[in-house]
């Protein structure tokens, strides 16, 4: 190999090679003196819209920490790198963050797709990834911290409202066409069954990203609505759809009263970009509110309006998801004395860490962690007035007890299982061959 | 009552002397019912908001309307000092408030002094049924007609009561035959036979869900070999009842299906006629056509932004301003970019993308990535409903007529004035064209500029039914092309033709195939219509076409 390159090169450029290599290597050892943390969120692109929020997030809570001290007696280096909306860039990001810029920790991704595609990145290369956001569920990694609410954390509970208090009865579960939506919508209906619900009272749609033009949807929604059943609509529907899809059930005359419509993927930095008037009453279920009235929170949106020097800025269930995940990770650096990936991974189960909307965070051996499940209606200011909470937090689950396939399966990355995807029937540990 | 009148007035005198609400709703012994309520529904919890509602409508005071109906629109404020309900308009980035119990003007407020009163969905559907039932008696027949269709969901029987009085004196015809209906619907639970048949024969020629949902109830087996319904005879007759009412819902349906792909249609045309002109008569393939659109649409954000309180000006105001921005874009493009690279449609695509991006950046940079908000009219809100299950939605109404009007003007440019003659000439034969001393450079340019323009007045439709964000041209591009293809390069008409039949048909393959499916299915149509007809619906005829 050695010998290869001097031909190719001849022993003068292999000098300079050298040269070079050890400088990169010099600065290397400087750079030691900060711990640096990775940013992978897209800053440009289709999800700039929402992730650029959370590149801010993390930067905001980097800053604190810095003004706190820093962490083992080094100041915090933030990297941000910008994957552009783009699925295949996020994983060369991610290796370039893991390899060149040796991060401590990575804070990133929003939608699945890439974090499977960062995934095998960071499994290779041993890292820590913190996923701020609501996601399938069914997967656990070693090297993945899933902030962010499961199945069993946002849409079970919200169907459980609608079922207990608004006494539902026909179910109409409307998605974008793509992972998460398809994964809870299976969820969802395999849950609504064995509650009894029959298969006629429950219609499955699902429209491609970016859809504007609701006007069949939204009547045939009304028609089913209309058989003298009160009838409720989960939406997975994603990001810009929303927009003409809320427009349209208000002007097809479908209130919020008739037909309620709970959205999983619609927060207040959503709400914050659009004509409300329409969305006045609907639902929709997450962790974190803006508008719940605590000191930890109204510190927290003093401080990002600092921050973002804007006082028009709203924070948002994400945003939560990051400032637990940071300061779960900081707690869990200064528990082991190092940044070094295994032995945060394993410090970090068992850290608890206040949330803001009251309550106490816990990472869980699965890698997911504990939140408490809101309930609100929109109003028309883009805020949620909270209708409904459970009165204690949820344990995040990461694979769903609804589905026959993963019933049996857990995930537990405590010894002696220490397995993402431990089959309890079999006694096994399959699947992502998680070593 | 003496002592009731008598509390009134220390009421009201202690209200006149002393403008404080809270420090008079807390006398005690002076409240009557309607002061209570009010205060009622200011406080805390929802629970007691639920009550306080529903006692001001038993109270009977003329204002209990007025409070409901400013709770129901979200105007129902509270004073944060006093703690008073006030009634708020905005005005100018401040309040209008006036006293929420009489009415009395309290001049203005800021934003952060008062307070909105929230509600939930279960006291939004409480306040429509007390409204409805406020509403009964007011003048206006359409505002009658609303409140008894609000009170058509299982009526109680109070508001049964309610209604037998307006039948005896109701002398609107629509109005009547509603309350009938609900008493027809009432009659089909009686015990009397005769009255049962009477009122299904009636029902035949009722449009509505209310019915078609009892019938159907009525109809189904009870899983023992029997109906729901026991009698034979009714059974047939509900069975007729229902046929002659599901006849017309298909007609309705048919109808509907019709119209919304019509809609669509427009929509398709709208984003491709402007294409239509920079790609069909001048062979430019111009990938930034989308984000022209774009800049449309942002141009009405920026025109509602400057005139805050009159929104239906703005709309009006943007469409020439969009087209001016647009088209002083596009001439920008032109002049800067395409006119170097004509004859070579490999390069001007890629510039074209290139272009396409950077705007979109441009956009992002400028008005940050996150979407802005476009409010709707309220005359484009809502829809024109014609029975329970006909309605045609206003905003895709005005789009489909914004279309057609958008497509007469630009026909009428094309074919009556100077630059349209001269935009065909170049387009028909461009050596010719110059050798008769027209300037193809100039006229290049003004082409260019159309279509940019009407692709500006695109997006100001656009900004009515979907996101402005830097992402909405890429959403119509696309389609703006497939139109413009299966239209025939290079002729209006076909776009036209193309738009509308490609939005029908999606929307009659919808309902089977779903949303996904269909669009795929319209594609692949597409595909193989091309390797048929390579030239599209109307291909251009002539010397110009084989070149």
């Amino acid at each position: 190999m050695f010998k290869n390159i001097s031909k190719k090169f001849g022993t003068k450029k292999l000098l300079a090679f050298t040269a070079a290599a050890a400088m990169t290597f010099a600065s290397g050892a400087r750079a030691e003196d900060t711990i640096k943390v990775g940013i992978l969120h897209s800053l440009s692109g289709t999800m700039a819209i929402s992730e650029t929020t959370l590149k801010d997030t993390m930067q905001m809570l980097i800053d604190e920490q810095n003004k706190k001290g820093g962490l083992l007696g080094k100041k915090l280096e933030a990297v941000v790198v910008d994957p552009a909306s783009n699925w295949p860039l996020f994983a060369e990001k991610a290796r370039e963050l893991l390899t060149k810029d040796k991060v401590a920790a990575i804070f990133g991704c929003w939608t699945s797709v890439s974090r499977k595609s960062v995934l095998p990145v960071i499994e290779e290369l041993n890292g820590i990834l913190f996923y701020p956001v609501q996601y399938e569920g069914e997967e656990s990694s070693k090297n993945v911290f899933y902030t962010g609410a499961a199945p069993n954390q946002q849409a079970i509970p919200a169907v459980d409202y609608l079922m207990n208090d608004l006494k539902v009865k026909r179910w109409v579960l409307a998605g974008t066409d793509y992972v998460y939506p398809r994964t809870t919508n299976k969820i969802l209906e395999a849950y609504l069954k064995a509650k009894g619900v029959s298969k006629k009272d429950i219609m499955i749609n699902y429209t491609p990203f970016g859809h504007s033009d609701w006007q069949s949807i939204v009547a045939d929604i009304k028609k089913f609505g209309s058989a003298g059943k009160k009838t409720a609509v989960v939406s997975t529907i994603n990001g810009d759809a929303n927009v003409p899809f809320y427009k349209e059930l208000g002007n097809q005359g479908v209130s919020a009263e008739d037909i309620p419509v709970v959205a999983f993927s619609v927060g207040e930095e959503e709400l914050s970009g659009i004509d409300t008037k329409p969305l006045v009453g609907h639902l929709a279920a997450w962790n974190y509110f803006m508008s719940v009235d605590t000191t930890k929170n109204a510190a927290f949106i003093d401080q990002w309006k600092k921050f973002i020097k804007n006082d028009k800025r709203v924070t948002n269930d994400p945003m939560e998801a990051h400032y637990i995940g940071f300061n779960m990770w900081v707690k869990a650096v200064e528990k082991a004395g190092t940044t070094d990936p295994d032995a945060v991974q394993k410090a970090i189960i068992g850290v608890e860490f206040p949330n803001l909307t009251g309550g106490t965070a816990k990472m869980l051996p699965n890698h997911h962690i504990s939140k408490p499940v809101l309930i609100g209606e929109i109003q028309d200011n883009g805020q949620f007035l909270t209708v409904w909470q459970t009165n204690k937090v949820v344990d995040g689950d990461a694979w769903s007890d609804y589905l026959p396939e993963s019933k049996p399966i857990i995930a537990d990355w405590t010894p002696p299982i220490s397995c993402g995807n431990y089959n309890t029937k079999t006694k096994k540990c399959s699947g992502q061959n998680y070593k | 009552m003496i002592i009731k009148t008598y509390s009134t007035i220390i009421g009201l005198t202690i209200a006149l002397l002393l403008p404080i609400g809270s420090a008079r709703a807390e006398q005690p012994g002076i409240r009557d019912a309607y002061a209570e309520a009010v205060a009622k529904v200011g406080r805390g919890s929802m629970a007691e908001r639920e009550q306080g509602i529903a006692a001001l409508a038993e109270a009977g005071n003329p204002r209990s309307l007025d409070i409901l109906r400013a709770l129901l629109d979200g105007r129902l404020y509270q004073e944060k000092s006093t703690g008073a309900l006030v009634i708020a308009e905005k005005n100018a980035g401040r309040f209008k408030i006036e006293e929420a119990s009489n009415g009395a003007d309290l001049g203005f407020a800021e934003a952060e002094a008062i307070g909105r009163i929230n509600i939930t969905n279960r006291i939004r559907g409480e306040l429509r049924k007390l409204i409805g039932q406020l509403g009964l008696g007011a003048e206006d027949a359409s505002a009658r007609l609303a409140a008894v269709r609000e009170m058509t969901k299982d009526p109680d029987q109070k508001t049964l009561e309610l209604l037998q009085k307006r039948s005896a004196v109701e002398t609107d015809q629509r109005v009547k035959r509603a309350i009938d209906l609900i008493f027809l619907v009432r009659d089909l639970d009686s015990g009397d036979k005769t009255a049962r048949i009477r009122a299904l024969k009636a029902l035949q020629d009722y449009d509505s869900q209310e019915v078609v949902n009892k019938l159907n109830a009525m109809l189904e087996p009870d899983g023992e070999g029997g109906y729901a319904e026991a009698d034979a005879d009714i059974r047939n007759q509900a069975k007729i009842t229902l046929h002659a009412i599901d006849t017309r819902i298909g007609l309705y349906h048919a109808a509907e299906t019709v119209f919304f792909g019509l809609s669509l249609g427009a929509v398709l045309v709208l984003a491709a006629i402007g294409l239509a002109i920079t790609f069909g008569v001048m062979g430019v393939i111009n990938m930034a056509h989308g984000e022209l659109m774009m800049l449309g649409a942002y141009t009405t954000y920026v025109i509602q932004q400057l005139l805050p309180d009159s929104l239906g000006l703005s709309i009006f105001l943007a469409i020439p301003a969009a087209f001016l921005i647009s088209a002083l874009a596009g001439l920008a493009i032109e002049r800067g970019l395409i006119r170097f690279l004509y004859g070579r449609p490999l390069e001007t695509l890629l510039a074209t993308f290139g272009v396409s991006l950077i705007l979109q950046q441009g956009v992002r940079s400028i008005f940050s990535p996150l979407n802005r908000s476009v409010a709707t009219p309220s005359w484009m809100s809502g829809s024109w409903q014609i029975n329970d299950f006909l309605s045609l939605t206003w905003n895709r109404f005005y789009i489909l007529i914004f279309c057609l009007l958008v497509f007469t003007a630009l026909l009428q440019i094309l074919k009556r004035t100077r630059l349209g003659l001269e935009v065909r000439a170049v387009a028909q034969n461009r050596r010719m064209a110059k050798a008769m001393g027209i300037p193809t450079d100039r006229v290049d340019a003004m082409t260019f500029a159309l279509g940019s323009g009407i692709a500006g007045v695109a997006g100001v439709a656009l900004s009515q039914i979907t996101n402005v964000g830097p992402n909405l041209g890429q959403a119509y591009i696309v389609d703006s092309f497939m139109v413009v293809v299966f239209g025939g390069v290079g002729n209006l008409f076909g776009t036209l033709v193309a738009g509308f039949s490609l939005g029908i048909a999606n929307k009659f393959l919808e309902p089977y195939a779903g949303a996904v499916l269909a669009k795929i299915l319209v594609l692949v149509f597409i595909i193989l219509f091309i390797q048929k007809r390579p030239r599209g619906l109307f291909p251009q005829k002539g010397r110009a076409a084989e070149a």
